[in-house]
């Protein structure tokens, strides 16, 4: 039985406006979710480069004081709110989770399409603020009672936007959630999925808990600046201490739900080009659950010097430096499936090893931050940004990357250029080490975050990180050179150019409208790599069972 | 003769202890040390800087090895072993990170304990210079400090605005901008903010505390090392955040009692009881 129907009955629109359309398929949304992620990235990046460009010199002399705080403000919502959060969520969840379920589309494809279609205008709106009565210029954090004091139009722009953004991505969570574990096809079990449903699903567990907070914080925020409550206003009798700790447990998670998917992508592509299975599913599997718990748990360690009392320190360090233990397995276990493979150095392996290395310093400089003692002289410094873009930018946006080359080839039906994407990948691996790396430095040695003026000793070393922020800009060149003209140039990619066993490989490429002519396969054992050819059997009753079937044969 | 890979693996994750352990204690990152507490902030930051060291190192010469060493070679088709896990090497994995985590949570909670972060502040019998019965919050009590020698703490109020922090020595009623402190007497410091969030920041006591408008907040320590040293403000406080600073002025207690006497308003009552040491 096939339910797919003839293109021609579709009334959805055809060719390349189905990406500006009200569109249910999940493919179209994921991409619209991907290219309009992209775009706010660019803009989030030019205002990277504009604070880059104030910090050259020691002086504050390139943007008004005021300006300055508004563009770090942006460069924050936009790179978390408008890049990172829906492209790592909304863009490859959506394309990657029906195929991976064995299903036709997502469980809700109406929700999906708005979930989508609010994000466009929230990040129209929250640019707009700048050219209309200034952004926000309390930091993507706004902590009041600065943000109650500032310029209240731009804060209330800010709110409306985020609460949009965060509206959209409760929609997509329940949606992931329905579709993993509802839509899956009859005969797949849970522990025969892909190890990117598994950490979609604990993201979006993250997300339907955690947002709804940082969504009733906002409004209560807003109630203080526009009809002068005084939830969070010391001067009204309102404690600005809560309005950190409800901040917090949305936001702690939040770096949950841009680094979780992270790790699943990675755990897609790295078996593929390693020729190796996933290395410890099952412990994967439960590490991934233990860091959904534990980040619900850690939130206060942001504000170590907040006057929190000490058991609370104590609680949170515990809590926080526990989670490197489910993370480590992780990255163990990525390790064991690169040990003894036959890997294939492309640009997609390149940037998941360079996840791997940036996200380990991220991750070791984050447990020397959760302990009290070490936080509050590096709290709210350099040291912080450069810990924080190790495991966003050096952690999530080098895993988008390696998933744009990975995928490109199924969506577009063609493949990337091999050298222009190594050049990418050095070009932005070698610029990000050296605009980050030496803001531990200036951290621990003085410099405080957000600041447009600094102490002339720290001059040098600011201008070795700008230069690197230049080389990060220079190295989108050939991505967006090499995105654009594969898409018309690039060598046929066929249907399985990496000859890759996860589900969205089996169907052609680009996928046709409903994923599969016929039924979607069922695939049991997504990482059978290393088992000869003919003893992968789609009978198998499980997939323990076919793995010992490859492996008897294997010795 | 060939040296079996076991042995070889020994030497170079002994090598590798060794190397880690040489560079936390010899690469110093931190800026100089000038109070009774960074010395104790030191050690810790040189431990974990060698156990990070150990598990970079580590963790990046395993993918440089493994990149090289299992790479596809030309002509070459086919997959690698058919490995799906190991389960007494990923216990392995698990408990070994678990030990070293938990060690270095009892190590900082007693690092914390010795920079006096862990005593209680709001027990008014342990320290007399609280001024009202309002709650203080955060911190770092002086009690801890207090066992170092018997000198009272020097008390000074901080109020921190946008975008500036005023310093007053109730004993003496001096009102000053910048924060002058005698070498080796305990200061407690009594911080409000009056309008928004900021944060008093000396790297060189490697000490920071938020100064929250509502919560009077108490920040305690010995200067140790004679000096002007930078204080900044580490929390976004609006336009002019990067500009709010200003200079703790370290001295011997001699030109110390020379600076109040020749500031304060009242100079016969008062600078007896501040320059006692």
């Amino acid at each position: 039985m096939t339910l797919s129907l003839n293109p021609s009955e579709s009334l959805q629109p055809q060719g390349w406006l189905r990406y500006l359309s009200f569109s249910t398929d999940h493919k179209v949304i994921g991409l619209q979710y991907i290219v309009c992620g992209f775009l706010f990235y660019l803009i989030g990046g030019a205002l990277a480069g504009a604070i880059r460009t104030e910090l050259v010199t020691p002086l504050s002399d390139f943007l008004p004081r005021e300006t300055y705080n508004e563009v770090l403000t942006l460069h924050g919502t936009v790179m978390i709110f408008l890049w990172i959060v829906p492209v790592v969520n909304g863009g490859f969840g959506n394309y990657l989770i029906p195929f991976y379920v064995g299903a036709r589309d997502m469980a809700f494809p109406r929700l999906n399409a708005v979930a989508f279609w609010l994000i466009p205008p929230a990040g129209i709106l929250l640019i707009s603020s700048y050219f209309i009565t200034g952004a926000a210029q309390s930091g993507w954090t706004a902590y009041p009672p600065l943000s109650i004091t500032t310029p209240a139009t731009g804060q209330i722009i800010w709110i409306l936007s985020v609460l949009l953004l965060g509206g959209s991505s409760i929609f997509g969570g329940i949606n992931f959630i329905a579709t993993i574990l509802k839509l899956r096809r009859p005969g797949l079990g849970l522990m025969q999925l892909p190890m990117y449903c598994w950490a979609m699903l604990g993201t979006s567990i993250l997300v339907v808990l955690s947002t709804p907070v940082l969504a009733g914080t906002l409004v209560l925020l807003s109630f203080d600046i526009i009809a002068h409550t005084g939830f969070f206003n010391p001067a009204l009798g309102g404690n600005a201490v809560v309005y950190q700790h409800l901040f917090w447990f949305y936001s702690h998670p939040a770096v949950y739900i841009m680094v979780l998917p992270a790790f699943g992508l990675v755990s897609e592509i790295l078996p593929v080009h390693a020729r190796k299975p996933l290395f410890g599913y099952t412990t994967m599997v439960y590490s991934i659950m233990a860091i959904v718990f534990l980040g619900l748990i850690v939130w206060a360690h942001h504000m170590f010097t907040s006057g929190t009392p000490p058991w609370m320190r104590l609680f949170f360090t515990i809590a926080t430096a526990f989670i490197a233990v489910p993370t480590g397995i992780k990255f163990f276990n990525w390790l064991a499936t690169l040990w003894g493979g036959k890997i294939s150095l492309n640009t997609a392996m390149l940037f998941c090893c360079g996840f791997i290395v940036n996200f380990v310093f991220g991750g070791i400089t984050g447990v020397a931050l959760a302990q009290v003692p070490f936080d509050i002289h590096v709290h709210d410094t350099y040291f912080v940004v450069g810990h924080f873009h190790y495991i966003v930018y050096g952690g999530t946006v080098f895993v988008i990357f390696a998933s744009i080359y990975h995928w490109y080839p199924k969506v577009t039906g063609r493949m990337l250029n091999e050298p222009l994407g190594q050049l990418h990948f050095w070009l932005t691996f070698v610029g990000f080490n050296l605009c980050f790396a030496p803001q531990h430095w200036l951290g621990l040695n003085g410099m405080p975050r957000r600041v447009a003026e600094y102490d002339p000793q720290f001059t040098l070393i600011n201008q070795f990180s700008s230069a690197g922020a230049l080389l990060m800009a220079i190295s989108t060149f050939p991505f967006l050179i090499n995105v654009v003209m594969s898409a018309f140039n690039g060598a046929p990619a066929g249907d399985n150019p990496w000859n890759a066993l996860t589900p969205e490989w089996l169907t052609s490429s680009p996928p046709p409208v409903e994923n599969w002519h016929g039924e979607p396969p069922l695939v049991h054992e997504p990482y059978g790599y290393g088992v000869a050819p003919g003893q992968l059997s789609l009978e198998a009753s499980s997939g323990r069972d076919l793995w010992n079937l490859g492996q008897g044969d294997q010795r | 003769m060939r040296i079996p890979p076991s042995i070889l693996t020994l030497l170079a994750g002994m090598a590798l202890v060794l190397f880690g352990l040489w560079v936390g204690q010899n690469v110093n990152l931190l800026p100089v040390d000038a109070s009774a507490n960074a010395p104790v902030y030191d050690e810790l930051f040189r431990v974990l800087f060698s156990i990070g060291s150990i598990l970079f190192i580590g963790i990046v010469g395993l993918i440089l090895y493994s990149l090289v060493r299992f790479r596809r070679r030309a002509g070459e088709s086919g997959d690698g072993a058919a490995i799906e896990g190991n389960l007494p090497l990923e216990i392995l994995w698990t408990a070994i990170p678990a030990v070293v985590v938990l060690f270095v949570g009892i190590y900082s909670y007693d690092i914390y304990d010795r920079m006096g972060g862990m005593t209680p502040l709001n027990d008014h019998s342990m320290h007399g210079m609280q001024h009202s019965e309002e709650r203080t919050w955060g911190g770092i009590s002086p009690v801890a400090l207090k066992a170092d020698g018997a000198i009272a703490p020097l008390p000074v109020d901080v109020t921190a605005m946008q975008f500036a922090f005023i310093f007053h020595y109730p004993d003496s009623d001096i009102t000053s901008g910048e924060l002058h402190v005698p070498v080796g007497q305990p200061i407690a410091l009594q911080m409000k903010a009056i309008d928004v969030i900021h944060a008093f920041w000396v790297p060189q006591f490697r000490l920071k505390q938020d100064v929250i408008p509502g919560q009077p907040t108490l920040l305690s320590f010995t200067p140790t090392r004679a000096g002007q040293y930078p204080i900044v403000c580490a929390e976004l406080c609006g336009p002019y955040h990067g500009g709010m600073r200003s200079t703790v002025i370290v001295e011997e207690p001699e030109s110390f009692a020379a600076w109040v006497a020749k500031n304060s308003p009242n100079p016969p009552a008062e600078s007896h009881t501040v320059v006692q040491s």
